[in-house]
C-alpha cells in the first residue's frame, strides 16, 4: 500500500512534466496550425544548459536561471529562422522539415558536449525526504517538481483569462485571420507564443535533469508520450492537456507496478512478469487507441 | 501541351530504362570492377526503395501522412525473425506451428503479419485525420517499439541474430549476387504492382480522396474503406521490406520499428519525389549514398543532413524525380 502512494506519487510528477511539455505543444499547435516535432529539442537545450551552467557555478538556481531564456530565446529564433516560412505549408512538409530540426538539434549536442550523458546533482535544500503522508518518505526534489507544475498550471490559466494576452491568445486560436483582421500583430503573437512554448518545455527540461540522464535524443522519449497527451487530451486545450498528462503519467507508471503483479493471480511467476512488462509498455498507448474509438477528436475538442 | 507533354514522357522513359539497365547491370560491373561490396550496399538501397515506394502508396497518391512506418517495415523482419528463431532453437511458435528457415513460407508470414497489424492500427488511426492522424501513426510505431524491447524471450533490446540467410527454392541467397537479384525482383513486382493500382479505379478513387475526401463520399464513394486497403497494402510492402532486410543482415531489433526510421523512409520519399512511385527508389538511392558518403568524411553528418532536409522542404519540393524527368509531382 506505501509502494502504491509512492507510485502514484510518482506518477503525477511524470504527469506535470508531460503537462509542461503538452501545454506549450498544445498552444502551439491550437494556434499555428503546426505540427512542431521539434518539441523535444528544446527540452533538451533546457537540461543541457542547466547541467552545465549548474556544474560550473555550483548553483542550482543559476542553471535555471540561465536556461530557462536559453530554451525561449532559441524557440523564438527557430520561429524566426524556419517556422515563419512554414505556417502556410501542409502537415508533411512541417513533419519533414522539423524532422531536420531535430536531427540537427541532437547532433549539435553532440558536437559540443560529446556522446556521455551528462548528471545534474539534485540541489542540497531539496535533496531530503519528507513524509507528507506519515510513514512514507518521499524525495522533497519530485515534491517540488509536482509544485512547480500547479503554480505554472495557475499561471498559465491566469495568464489566459485575465490577460490581454491570453485573450488575443485565446482568439488566435478560434480565428487567426479574424484577430490579424482587427490590428493585432500576429507575427508578433506568432513568436511569443512559440517562446512561451519553449520556454515551458526548458523548463521540464531543466526539472528532469537531476532525475535523468542528459543526454542528446532525450527529447524524443518524452515527445512521443506528449503527442499522446495531446491526441487525448485534445489539440489545442490547455485544460485536455492537464487533464490527459496526468491520466497518462498516472497510467504509464502504475502499469509498470500493477500489471505484473495483476496477471501473477492468473498465470504462473515468470510469464506473468514478462506478459506484464509487455503490457505496461502498452498501456498508454492501448489507453490512446480506447478514448479515440470513443472520442475521435480527443476528451477535450477545441472548436475551430 | 501535346508536344511538351511527349518530351517529357521521353525524357522519362529514358530515365527509367537507364535506371534498370544500370541496377541489372550493378553485380557484374561491380565484380569487374573488384568492388563486391557495392552489391551488398546497393541491396540495401533496394531494400529501403521498397519501403520508400510503400509509404509513397499512403503519403503521395492515398495524403495519409503516416510517421508510423517503421512500424510495418520492423514487424515484417521480426515475422522472419520469429520463425527463423525458433528454427535454429527448434522450438514451437505461436498456436504449435514450428519456425521454419524456408523463404516461401517465412517470407509470405511476414507480409501478411505486417499488413494484419496494418489493418488493425490503419483501422484505428483513419477515425482521424490530419495532425491527429500523423502523431497516433507515430504513437503506434512507438508501442510496437516498446513492446519488442520489453520481449526479452527473441532478445529484447539487443535483437535477435540469425544464423543464416533463409532457404529460398533452388535459389542461394547466401551469395550476396543472388539476394541483390532477389530484392531487384521483389521491388520490380511491387513497383508494377503499385502502377497498376494507382491507375486503376481504386488508385483514382484513393487519389480523389486525397484531393477532396468529402466530395468522393458525396459521390458515394466509402472513402473509409479505400483508404484503408490502401494503408494494409502499404504496410504489406513495408513488411516484404523488413522481411528482406531481416536477410540482408542476418540481424533484426527493435531500433527499425524506432520511429526515427519512419522519418528516414518518409525523407526518402520526400527527397525522390512524393505521388511518382519511381521517384523514392532515387530517393532512397540518394539517401543511403549521401549517408554513406558523409559517414565517412565526418560521425557529426547529420548536423548537415538536418539543415539539408528543411532546405529541400523549403525550396525544391519536386525531388530527384522532378528534377530529372521534369514531370511535376502528384
Amino acid at each position: 500500500m506505501l509502494l502504491f502512494i509512492e507510485q502514484i506519487l510518482n506518477g503525477l510528477q511524470l504527469g506535470i512534466m508531460l503537462f509542461l511539455m503538452s501545454a506549450g505543444l498544445t498552444l502551439i499547435f491550437g494556434i499555428m496550425r503546426i505540427i512542431n516535432l521539434a518539441h523535444g529539442s528544446f527540452y533538451m537545450i533546457g537540461a543541457y544548459v542547466a547541467a552545465t551552467v549548474a556544474s560550473y557555478t555550483g548553483s542550482f538556481l543559476l542553471g535555471l536561471l540561465a536556461a530557462l531564456p536559453a530554451a525561449a530565446l532559441s524557440g523564438m529564433l527557430v520561429e524566426l529562422i524556419v517556422f515563419r516560412k512554414l505556417y502556410n505549408r501542409d502537415h508533411l512538409d512541417q513533419v519533414l522539415a522539423t524532422f531536420g530540426l531535430i536531427l540537427f538539434f541532437n547532433e549539435l549536442t553532440r558536437i559540443i558536449w560529446g556522446r556521455q550523458p551528462l548528471f545534474m546533482d539534485v540541489p542540497s535544500w531539496l535533496s531530503h525526504t519528507v513524509e507528507l503522508i506519515p510513514g512514507i518518505p518521499y524525495p522533497s526534489y519530485r515534491l517540488a517538481i509536482i509544485f512547480v507544475g500547479i503554480m505554472v498550471a495557475l499561471l498559465l490559466y491566469l495568464l489566459f483569462t485575465r490577460t490581454r494576452l491570453g485573450m488575443q491568445i485565446r482568439a488566435g486560436a478560434a480565428n487567426r485571420e479574424m484577430i490579424a483582421a482587427l490590428g493585432v500583430n500576429i507575427k508578433l503573437l506568432n513568436t511569443l507564443v512559440f517562446g512561451l512554448g519553449t520556454l515551458l518545455a526548458g523548463l521540464a527540461g531543466i526539472m528532469a535533469g537531476p532525475i535523468l540522464a542528459v543526454e542528446a535524443g532525450m527529447g524524443e522519449s518524452i515527445l512521443i508520450l506528449t503527442f499522446v497527451v495531446i491526441v487525448i487530451g485534445g489539440i489545442g486545450s490547455i485544460k485536455g492537456a492537464m487533464i490527459a498528462a496526468i491520466l497518462v503519467g498516472l497510467v504509464d507508471t502504475l502499469g509498470g507496478f500493477l500489471l505484473p503483479s495483476l496477471l501473477r493471480l492468473f498465470l504462473p511467476a515468470a510469464t506473468a512478469d514478462g506478459a506484464g512488462m509487455s503490457l505496461a509498455s502498452m498501456s498508454v498507448y492501448i489507453l490512446m487507441a480506447v478514448i479515440l474509438i470513443w472520442k475521435p477528436r480527443g476528451l477535450f475538442p477545441v472548436q475551430g | 501541351m501535346p508536344f511538351d507533354a511527349s518530351r517529357f514522357r521521353t525524357r522519362t522513359g529514358v530515365l527509367l530504362i537507364t535506371g534498370l539497365l544500370f541496377l541489372l547491370l550493378l553485380p557484374p560491373v561491380s565484380s569487374v570492377m573488384n568492388e563486391s561490396y557495392l552489391v551488398s550496399f546497393f541491396s540495401r538501397i533496394l531494400i529501403y526503395a521498397l519501403a520508400a515506394v510503400s509509404l509513397d502508396l499512403i503519403i503521395g497518391y492515398g495524403g495519409m501522412v503516416s510517421l508510423g512506418h517503421a512500424a510495418f517495415f520492423g514487424i515484417g523482419a521480426y515475422g522472419v525473425g520469429f520463425l527463423t528463431f525458433h528454427f535454429q532453437e527448434s522450438t514451437l511458435f505461436i498456436f504449435g506451428f514450428e519456425g521454419t528457415d524456408n523463404a516461401l513460407i517465412s517470407w509470405p508470414f511476414a507480409i501478411v503479419f505486417s499488413a494484419a497489424l496494418a489493418a488493425i492500427i490503419g483501422a484505428l488511426s483513419l477515425r482521424t485525420s490530419g495532425i491527429y492522424f500523423i502523431m497516433i501513426t507515430l504513437a503506434f510505431s512507438q508501442m510496437f517499439y516498446y513492446l519488442f524491447v520489453s520481449l526479452e524471450a527473441y532478445g529484447g533490446d539487443d535483437g535477435l541474430s540469425l544464423w543464416s540467410r533463409n532457404r529460398l527454392g533452388p535459389l542461394d541467397i547466401s551469395n550476396d549476387t543472388v539476394f541483390y537479384y532477389v530484392c531487384l525482383v521483389s521491388l520490380l513486382v511491387f513497383l508494377f504492382i503499385s502502377w497498376r493500382l494507382v491507375h486503376s479505379r481504386f488508385g483514382r478513387v484513393v487519389r480523389g480522396t486525397r484531393e477532396n475526401e468529402l466530395r468522393m463520399q458525396t459521390l458515394g464513394y466509402a472513402t473509409y474503406r479505400y483508404k484503408l486497403v490502401c494503408f494494409t497494402i502499404a504496410g504489406a510492402g513495408a513488411g516484404l521490406a523488413g522481411a528482406l532486410l531481416a536477410n540482408q543482415n542476418e540481424f533484426v531489433s527493435p531500433g527499425l520499428m524506432h520511429w526515427t526510421h519512419s522519418g528516414e523512409i518518409l525523407v526518402m520519399v520526400l527527397l525522390g519525389g512524393m505521388g511518382t512511385l519511381f521517384g523514392p527508389v532515387l530517393g532512397a538511392m540518394a539517401f543511403l549514398l549521401m549517408e554513406e558518403v558523409l559517414a565517412a568524411w565526418t560521425e557529426h553528418w547529420m548536423v548537415f543532413l538536418g539543415p539539408f532536409l528543411i532546405i529541400v522542404v523549403l525550396f525544391a519540393k519536386k525531388g530527384l524525380y522532378g528534377l530529372l524527368t521534369g514531370e511535376r509531382h502528384e
